[in-house]
């Protein structure tokens, strides 16, 4: 029954077809040619919003932009390569809106390559509320980000300073021996945010 | 989407007059009407601004306004050149010239043609009310961070870079209803014989810059909804401190941001061909060898993004494949050249308006596309980015090659549009006016990169002092001879010498075989084409 239903249906489509002006037929290849042009549209702007988890996914994998591993990496079970040395280099900043000063207790650390340090960043709330900041590191250069490996470190968690309190803040981590042979110095930066919930 | 208005439109060629027939209409002759006077007018709004910005660089120091306020005129005279002037120019053209010169009718969907026009207006107040709001205390003025919108500056700038995303979310529908309407009418409404290999090389242009348009500017749609949601609704998609990444806006802006400088252009590079044939009186050289430039340079465009920001930091392999691949875009781009000097060899060359704008356009455009190639290299970048240098570079391309072609092409089709010659005399001084004035007010900015004095800087080193005096002074020149440009076009609107069918003695086209101006609808029968 519904299969004569459906060719009914279809014969009578058949003849509607035959029935159109050219008129009416272009209008119909115009729809089509306009729904296939809309899904580029759709698809362009969802390609916008992919790039979005696509870019950092890059970075993570090329250490564009300095980009480091924001967790803990394991302990060195690497060999330290004794044959050569890394210069590393610290810097500091304090971004707009965070009453802090915020500073490495050493300038720079020579060191080799699969060797644990300890550095000190000193952080000092200088207004009478209770601050909460987010650190964020990045490594110049970014090829090298990949091999500066965090142990411990205070950008892994937010830092809350109460007022007036200073405090010294430790970060722990070694450069894998995997470093890139011309790679002999490396600069890592952290800025200091003013903490926001985080919801991305 | 309406496309029954074609056949309702047929029955009568009654139209409403006054303001009703322009705010209803869907005739692709009104709208193509509309569209260039916008243009037209938004044109002289974006040059006014930037005449400001001349008068405060005069001299060094700071004497007629803030700086703040320098930047908020910086930032809205770029998006109102670029979307406002250029783009609803090239559209302009479109709407009038592809179904004269694919023998169709009308445009394919008329009632979304004239929706995508309507948008225009409302997104220019959206982006200049913000200055009149502040004069009332509202807010603290005009989007001010540069027409690139980056953050974090975006993100901590006042109400005048929420008007400026909703104005892009606008021009952005705008074009994208114009770029679906060009497509679907070349695809569906060409005359019979017509095969694409036989279109007006203005018309693959266009072709070209529609599916770039469609491709991109929902990327930058959604660039600039990611800012809004981050000014206002707690995302952190710039915001380094919720874990985002203020240069990724960099990558989608310029994902969009470098195809747009083609989308300005392609329409040019259409038209100066079919100029250049009429006036040097012989066939087009190398037309195939022109379309595949012009896709060549069109699939380009889009993976060569980040050139725009070398110094921002990245990895040396990538800085090496968008320099190479930048670079590369100077292949087709020299098979055009090549074309179009090919075109003018040996031809019976007159030098009418539209041939003198030409053919100045192919010298100032090349110069645009030289320093194009200078920027493109990694290594001198470092010391080009951000000076003045790319600030002359992006005009030779944008005013010579964008603008100026418009003017080309306005002299070309002015007889055609209205019926009227224009007055080839004032169309002569005017080129030169322009030419001269234009080459004045950028070489001296050449210089003053290479110097190294900053962009978007209100103020400046005293050693800048000469060669800025000399750029404003002849900045002043090029706005003010623009007056002429204006005075011509509507002397030649209102009346003049009859114009022939043909206008020029070596016009090729399906459009020269209908009457100056043509009725209301043609082509209602589709001539054939052998």
């Amino acid at each position: 029954m519904a299969l004569i239903e459906e060719s009914k249906v279809d014969e009578s489509r058949v003849e509607k077809l035959e029935n159109l002006t050219t008129k009416e037929q272009l209008d119909l290849k115009n729809k089509k040619l306009v729904r296939k042009l809309l899904w580029l549209v759709v698809g362009s702007l969802l390609f916008a919003f992919a790039l979005v988890p696509l870019y950092d996914v890059l970075c993570t994998l090329t250490g564009l932009n300095g980009k480091t591993q924001n967790s803990a990496a394991l302990m060195s079970k690497a060999k330290v390569d004794n044959t050569r040395w890394v210069n590393v280099q610290f810097t500091s900043n304090v971004m707009p809106g965070l009453g802090w000063n915020f500073y490495p207790k050493q300038a720079s650390i020579r060191l080799h390559p699969g060797q644990i340090e300890t550095v000190l960043f000193v952080a000092k709330n200088t207004t009478n509320e209770v601050v909460i900041g987010q650190a964020v590191p990045s490594i110049t250069p970014g090829i090298a980000s990949a091999n500066f490996k965090k142990i411990e470190c205070f950008c892994f968690v937010r830092q809350s300073l109460n007022p007036g309190e200073e405090k010294e803040m430790p970060l722990r981590f070694f450069v894998s021996p995997e470093l890139p042979k011309d790679v002999t110095d490396m600069t890592l930066s952290y800025s200091f945010f003013p903490a926001v919930n985080e919801s991305k | 989407m309406s496309t029954t208005t074609v056949a309702h439109h047929d029955d009568h060629a009654e139209h409403p007059t006054g303001i009703m027939r322009w705010l209803t209409t869907t005739n692709h002759k009104d709208i193509g009407t509309m569209y260039l006077t916008f243009s037209l007018i938004m044109f002289l709004v974006g040059g006014a601004m930037i005449l400001g910005i001349r008068a405060e660089l005069f001299k060094p120091g700071l004497q007629l306004m803030n700086p703040d306020f320098f930047n908020q005129l910086i930032g809205v005279h770029a998006l109102i050149m670029i979307f406002a002037a250029l783009m609803p120019a090239a559209t302009g053209f479109a709407n009038w010239m592809i179904p004269l010169q694919i023998g169709a009718p009308d445009m394919a969907l008329p009632r979304l043609n004239n929706w995508g026009f309507w948008l225009l207006p409302p997104s220019a107040i959206l982006l200049t009310l913000p200055f009149t709001l502040a004069l009332f205390g509202i807010g603290d003025g005009a989007l001010a961070t540069g027409w690139t919108f980056y953050p974090p500056l975006s993100i901590q700038g006042g109400i005048g870079v929420d008007f400026a995303i909703f104005a892009v979310h606008l021009l952005g529908i705008s074009s994208v209803l114009g770029s679906i309407n060009v497509i679907v009418t070349i695809f569906n409404m060409r005359a019979p014989g017509m095969t694409l290999m036989k279109m007006p090389m203005f018309v693959w242009g266009w072709l070209i810059t529609a599916f770039l348009l469609i491709a991109t500017i929902p990327v930058l749609a959604g660039a600039v909804t990611m800012l809004l949601t981050d000014r206002h609704f707690g995302t952190h998609f710039f915001d380094a401190a919720g874990g985002g990444d203020p240069i990724m806006f960099q990558h989608l802006f310029w994902f969009f941001g470098h195809p747009e400088v083609y989308i300005l252009l392609l329409p040019v590079w259409g038209f100066i061909p079919q100029i250049l044939e009429t006036f040097s009186r012989k066939p087009m050289y190398g037309y195939k060898a022109q379309v595949y430039s012009l896709w060549g340079i069109g699939a380009l465009s889009v993976v060569v993004w980040a050139h725009h920001f070398f110094t921002a930091g990245m990895p040396v392999p990538a800085l090496l494949y968008f320099m190479y691949s930048t670079m590369a875009i100077s292949l087709p781009l020299a098979v055009l050249f090549f074309c179009w000097i090919k075109t003018m060899w040996r031809g019976s060359m007159s030098f009418e308006t539209p041939m003198l704008f030409a053919v100045g356009w192919i010298i100032l455009f090349g110069i645009g596309g030289l320093t194009g190639l200078v920027l493109a290299d990694v290594a001198a970048d470092a010391q080009y980015h951000n000076s003045y240098f790319v600030v002359a570079h992006f005009h030779y391309t944008l005013f010579a090659g964008g603008i100026m072609g418009i003017m080309a092409g306005t002299y070309y089709w002015l007889p055609k549009m209205t019926g009227h010659m224009y007055s080839e005399k004032l169309g002569k001084l005017h080129f030169w006016l322009t030419a001269i004035s234009f080459n004045m007010t950028f070489i001296p900015q050449f210089f003053l990169g290479l110097a190294g004095m900053p962009r978007r800087i209100p103020d400046y080193a005293l050693q800048f002092a000469e060669f800025n005096m000399i750029s404003s002074i002849a900045a002043f020149t090029l706005g003010l001879s623009q007056l002429l440009f204006v005075y011509n076009i509507i002397s030649c609107a209102r009346g003049g010498k009859k114009a022939t069918d043909k206008v020029w003695e070596g016009a090729q086209g399906l459009e020269w075989t209908l009457p100056s101006p043509p009725p209301y609808h043609s082509f209602t029968e589709q001539p054939v084409i052998k």
